[in-house]
């Protein structure tokens, strides 16, 4: 995917969020860190053009709900989570850029309720690879893409890499959904 | 990045950038205590001693909130309460506790060197809460996060430290970490509080407070420890306030936005007065809160060793 492939998906995913709330009211986004709070912004960003209302944005950090900081040699560096508003009875869209065991987003889950109770929780992805290890299905999806299991999804932005781009590499797998 | 070693005994053992990530990490931490539900699953499983031979409140109150926080076990044990009346030596108190399987013991003991010995003995991590008038890490660590957090950085920073240097842990803990960061460290205090040679430290002696105070961007007071008076290093206890004691009219000599610090207790009026603990640049009730999060920090990173 190039950068023009990038902004359509995003924009496509706004609208189809416009289309599915009948609107933007009692919406906010969440993204994960890094990658997905970028996604979050911008998708944030095309619905205030349709829409003409600022949906906010907030900024989770996943790393003290992972279920393998016994078994990782050690500790992931943590970055702040910032959710400058109340979750309590919002519909909450939860954004990352590439969905796969789901793992990550299971521990997004388990972030967000412990900071109230959300009306409810939706995902989207930029990239859904498939090979999920838990029963975890998003409702917003840039592209569906099997690959295969020694293959890696690497994704660039703007604002984190300075371009725009999703490229697949034969690659170590840990490093992928952290 | 990650810490090297399975303890922390004193600030002298850890790098500039080891601090950096213990500070770092408590900002992620800090954020959890302003939350609704105070709490997140991440040291669930993990058992944490709190072993303190010597009174506390604060710290050992500190240290057991930021282990719940985290979902740990956390287990108080102090002397008066254990075998320690029984005779039972610290190695033998360290092997049984260590028997139990703890991941880390947090340890105040009144003989410098005591949780060093537990940390060669065991593999549980160690975190020293203050070891005699030796080190008071997690001290320097929070006071260092307070300052950092109202002045933005550390290096650079002029910080002033007035009291008993010499049998302060605080002040030792707080030189070794100030100096390493870049910080300039000035001390006042009676002369025979201040050790002799403290010069070859890199710290600067100013025996007048009202001088002293001039450059300064943080004052540090240590407490006049009360319960040693009698083998005291000063005539009166009015006598230490009325040289040393920071007075709203002492502090009048200082720069704007100077910064008014005390590891606590406070002995009101003998080495603070009550209208300077009640200003506005007195950040004495951030510093504890602060404790809380870099305590989490730490237990944080340790849980990885």
């Amino acid at each position: 995917m190039d950068k023009n492939d990038v902004d359509r998906t995003l924009t496509r995913i706004a609208h189809e969020i416009w289309e599915r709330n009948r609107g933007s009211e009692n919406i906010a986004f969440i993204g994960i860190r890094k990658r997905g709070v970028t996604i979050a912004e911008r998708i944030s960003g095309k619905l205030k053009k349709l829409e003409g209302a600022e949906i906010p944005v907030g900024a989770l950090d996943i790393n003290l709900y992972r279920d393998d900081l016994s078994e990782i040699a050690s500790q992931p560096i943590l970055k702040q989570t910032e959710i400058p508003f109340s979750i309590k009875g919002q519909k909450i869209i939860l954004c990352d850029d590439v969905l796969y065991t789901g793992r990550t987003v299971r521990a997004a889950l388990d972030a967000l309720i412990d900071l109230g109770r959300p009306k409810a929780i939706r995902l989207a992805v930029l990239i859904d690879r498939g090979f999920r290890q838990l029963p975890i299905q998003p409702n917003y999806v840039g592209k569906n893409v099997t690959a295969e299991k020694g293959e890696l999804f690497e994704v660039f932005l703007e604002e984190d890499d300075g371009r725009d781009e999703v490229i697949i590499t034969k690659g170590d797998l840990n490093g992928t959904e952290k | 990045m990650e810490l090297k070693n399975k303890d922390l005994i004193s600030i002298s053992d850890v790098s500039p950038e080891e601090i950096n990530l213990i500070l770092d990490t408590a900002v992620s931490m800090k954020e959890i205590s302003s939350r609704e539900i105070k709490k997140v699953p991440t040291l669930r499983g993990k058992t944490i001693i709190n072993l303190f031979f010597e009174a506390s409140t604060r710290t050992r109150t500190s240290f057991e909130i930021a282990g719940k926080r985290l979902s740990a076990d956390v287990v108080n044990i102090s002397a008066s309460s254990s075998s320690v009346v029984k005779g039972e030596t610290l190695e033998d108190t360290g092997r049984n506790l260590q028997a139990m399987n703890p991941d880390q013991i947090i340890v105040r003991h009144p003989c410098p060197g005591a949780p060093k010995i537990l940390a060669e003995l065991l593999p549980a991590s160690i975190v020293n809460a203050g070891d005699g008038a030796h080190e008071h890490p997690t001290q320097a660590l929070l006071d260092a996060f307070t300052i950092r957090e109202k002045k933005g950085t550390l290096s650079g920073l002029k910080v002033l430290i007035v009291g008993d240097i010499t049998h302060s842990r605080v002040a030792r803990s707080n030189i070794f970490l100030l100096l390493k960061m870049g910080a300039e460290v000035i001390v006042s205090g009676p002369r025979t509080m201040v050790p002799l040679f403290i010069e070859a430290l890199g710290v600067a002696y100013i025996p007048d407070i009202n001088a002293a105070v001039k450059d300064a961007d943080v004052i540090m007071m240590l407490r006049i420890q009360l319960e040693r008076q009698g083998k005291t290093l000063f005539p009166t206890l009015r006598e230490y306030s009325r040289f040393f004691g920071l007075s709203r009219a002492v502090l009048e000599n200082a720069r704007e936005g100077v910064l008014v610090m005390h590891p606590g207790p406070v002995n009101r009026g003998v080495e603070i007065s009550p209208d300077v603990l009640s200003g506005s640049y007195t950040v004495i009730l951030d510093q504890v809160e602060n404790g809380v999060a870099v305590r989490m920090a730490l237990m944080y990173l340790l849980a990885g060793k």
